[in-house]
């Protein structure tokens, strides 16, 4: 009963300051929309210059092959002078050099008739470029060797298959994982500034001599906040369905579950934050220090978790994002697979008790 | 003036720095984060797991699997026998990839047909998927030419060559520590900005402030120049990680890196004090921080290139300093750019910087309760 009044006294305040309101569903929308466009690691339309030193049936047959691949968007030149300088000023990202001799050494074993050079800065969207620029490459030659007569036999030949994702769209893969990165932001500023800011103006303490429980104070806290995230995440969801068309192949349920749990593990540590910091300025920087960038680099939204080294893999397990982001991923692209769902969820039931046991526990003895 | 002025400087360094939380928050996060992310940060792929399937009871079959073993991007995890036992493998993530090999491989080889190698791979992490494959085929590629070359076979000689400037062997670490600069520098000047006007109008300590003699631009530098000075601290150390601790080649001159260091510091010291001087409660200052610094991150170039964004999207992000600062970093590091060819992206942070600073300015006198 006392917790109800609570519980609506939070509500009503929620309601009458929209800023929280505005935490809980523009800024979800506001952020996916933004970044579910903005993020992309597909490049397409990449700028290459294309140097033709001495021009000739073959290489007007290669350069249409560049010109009509949506790779790329290609710059004819004929000197590698305007090209470096073109490369060093950013204009293209690449150069693809015909040698003088092309032709000749097209079918000869000596030196190679066509060079990449890649602006090598951005290494990831580097390898991209070559291996763009092979496959143009490798599929030319095979056209060519073929109208001499001398098919290409490979003796390998790969059928590869990409499950999940068979066009590889970079986007079906970070817009689950957007979701708990943008999730955490929201947990934890829902809940560690508003705690923070209670007891700076001393409201904190006129509620402590009331006669509530410590338990029932926490839960009046949680519970509004609760709902909001949910109603913040299923906007999220919705979005990443219909607006970025990434499939759903698991269960709606499974998902909703696990969101519930990685929420009472954003709104725990907002609050362990805010009892341990206790004002509003403390609260703030640390919020903004443990929640965006680790959710961010740490958790497998964006870098493989595989490739970092043994030592920053185990730091990621404290990093309650990570959890999230391995069942959005799998829910979403894979189906339930309860092999990868049990433990990530297991993990996050362990850092929500943790969490509120622990602010609890700070709770309490404050009160002293 | 100046004797003012250092007054409040000292005093808005007191109000960082007196808070023992606040001193922490502020010194032992970013050193840590600098280390943490710089090894996390990566793109590159080693070791990928891979699971073998293979029902060929040939020596040739054993000669592809044994490519493999030799690559350091593959570990092999597990050996399957079944076919049921595939789906199982990818969907739990205990392999990357699986390289299955036909019953007939080794005599379909012998005798000349095409011999077929199914390769799956989880696709999950599209760009961790992209660049498995891409391995793959290249160690498919130089099998095939190896083969040929032994059997007389003739396999296309026309061959690329191909080099990578300014990061020749490709890693990303060179590409994404020069990043972790910006960030954490902006972090770190954002958290002693946006919250520092806005706490002391809650507190109403601002109001006395514009009572005192102080004109209005010495209030300003007495707010901006302790998280410039801040700021700059925490670059040269994230700077000298960068070079010493990760050695990413420092090949630009450094003076034109701090020409780029000061331009972007001005811009987040304006954009953070902005910030703080529309705000009315520190709430508001902290969530106005935070909806900057997302985007701000988020949209610079720092993990995902901008070239890949819509248009719309990339014209917004002509108002975000990061961006021109990720183009200095970068351009100093690894390119050895000179001095004019970054003009264009040190003109832009100015701007910023100089326009966000008249708007604090103004809004100190104008946004009164």
């Amino acid at each position: 009963m006392r917790l109800r009044g609570l519980v609506r006294k939070e509500f009503l305040q929620i309601l009458r300051d929209p800023s929280s309101l505005a935490i809980a569903f523009v800024m979800p929308v506001a952020l996916l929309l933004l970044f579910g466009y903005g993020i992309s690691l597909d490049a397409e339309h990449v700028p290459l210059a294309l140097v033709v030193e001495h021009p000739s049936a073959e290489t007007a047959s290669l350069t249409g092959a560049f010109q009509q691949s949506r790779y790329f968007d290609p710059v004819l030149l004929s000197d590698m002078r305007t090209a470096t300088h073109a490369l060093a000023l950013h204009q293209v990202h690449g150069i693809v050099r015909l040698r003088e001799d092309f032709a000749r050494h097209l079918w000869g074993a000596g030196e190679a008739p066509i060079q990449l050079i890649v602006n090598g800065v951005d290494a990831n969207n580097a390898r991209l470029i070559e291996g763009y620029v092979e496959g143009v490459w490798a599929t030319w030659v095979d056209h060519q060797a073929r109208e001499r007569g001398a098919a290409p036999r490979r003796a390998v030949q790969l059928q590869t298959q990409v499950w999940f994702n068979s066009e590889l769209r970079s986007r079906d893969y970070l817009v689950p994982g957007l979701i708990a990165v943008i999730m955490t932001l929201i947990g934890a500023l829902l809940t560690a500034m508003i705690v923070a800011r209670e007891w700076e103006r001393g409201t904190m303490e006129a509620l402590m001599v009331t006669p509530v429980a410590v338990r029932e104070v926490l839960l009046g806290k949680l519970i509004p906040y609760f709902v909001l995230g949910m109603g913040g995440m299923a906007l999220s969801v919705a979005m990443a369905v219909w607006l970025f068309d990434v499939p759903l192949r698991g269960s709606l349920a499974i998902l909703f579950a696990a969101a519930a749990l990685f929420l009472l593990v954003a709104l725990g540590m907002g609050l362990l934050i805010s009892i341990v910091a206790r004002n509003q300025f403390v609260a703030g920087q640390i919020a903004i220090i443990v929640t965006f960038l680790p959710a961010f680099i740490l958790s497998g939204f964006i870098f493989d978790i595989g490739s970092m080294p043994a030592v920053v893999q185990a730091l990621t397990h404290l990093i309650a994002a990570r959890y999230f982001v391995a069942i959005l991923q799998t829910v979403f692209l894979a189906g339930d697979v309860w092999a990868v769902i049990v433990p990530n969820a297991l993990a996050l039931m362990l850092m929500a008790g943790i969490f509120l046991g622990l602010s609890r526990f700070r709770f309490r003895k404050r009160l002293d | 003036m100046w004797p003012h002025l250092l007054g409040l400087i000292v005093k808005e360094f007191l109000a960082v720095l007196k808070d023992k939380k606040s001193r922490v928050v502020l010194i032992g996060p970013p050193i840590i984060q600098v280390l943490v992310f710089g090894y996390a940060a990566t793109y590159d792929l080693s070791h990928v797991p891979f699971a073998v399937y293979n029902e060929d009871p040939g020596p040739l079959s054993r000669d592809v699997v044994a490519a493999f073993h030799g690559s350091a991007n593959f570990q092999e995890v597990a050996q399957i026998t079944h076919d049921e036992q595939i789906v199982p493998l990818i969907d739990r993530k205990e392999a990357l990839m699986l390289l299955h090999i036909g019953p007939h491989f080794s005599r379909d080889l012998v005798l000349g047909r095409p011999a077929l190698v199914q390769v799956i791979v989880d696709g999950r992490n599209s760009n961790t998927a992209a660049l498995t494959l891409t391995y793959v085929r290249t160690i498919a590629d130089r099998f095939n030419s190896q083969w040929g070359d032994r059997h007389g076979q003739f396999t296309p000689p026309a061959r690329l060559d191909i080099r990578a400037w300014f990061n020749p062997n490709l890693e990303s670490r060179w590409f994404i520590v020069p990043g972790i600069v910006a960030l954490l520098t902006l972090l770190v000047t954002m958290l002693v900005t946006a919250l520092s006007v806005a706490r002391e109008r809650e507190q109403g300590t601002f109001d006395q402030l514009l009572v005192t003699p102080l004109r209005p631009v010495e209030i300003l530098l007495g707010k901006a120049i302790p998280g410039f000075l801040i700021g700059l601290v925490e670059a040269s150390a994230i700077i000298l990680v960068a070079r010493w601790w990760f050695h990413v080649p420092l090949r630009g001159s450094v003076l034109t890196l701090y020409m780029g260091v000061a331009l972007f510091l001005l811009a987040a010291v304006g954009v953070g004090l902005m910030i703080s001087a529309l705000a009315t409660t520190q709430q508001q200052g902290l969530l106005g921080a935070f909806l900057f610094m997302v985007p701000a991150i988020i949209l610079s170039g720092f993990a995902t290139p901008l070239a890949n964004m819509p248009p719309l999207v990339q014209h917004l992000t002509l108002i975000n300093p990061m961006r021109y600062f990720m183009v200095v970093l970068r351009g100093v590091f690894l390119e050895n750019a000179p001095l004019e060819l970054l003009l264009d992206q040190f003109w832009p942070m100015a701007i910023i910087g100089v326009s966000t600073l008249a708007a604090a300015s103004w809004l100190f006198r104008h946004r009164m309760h």
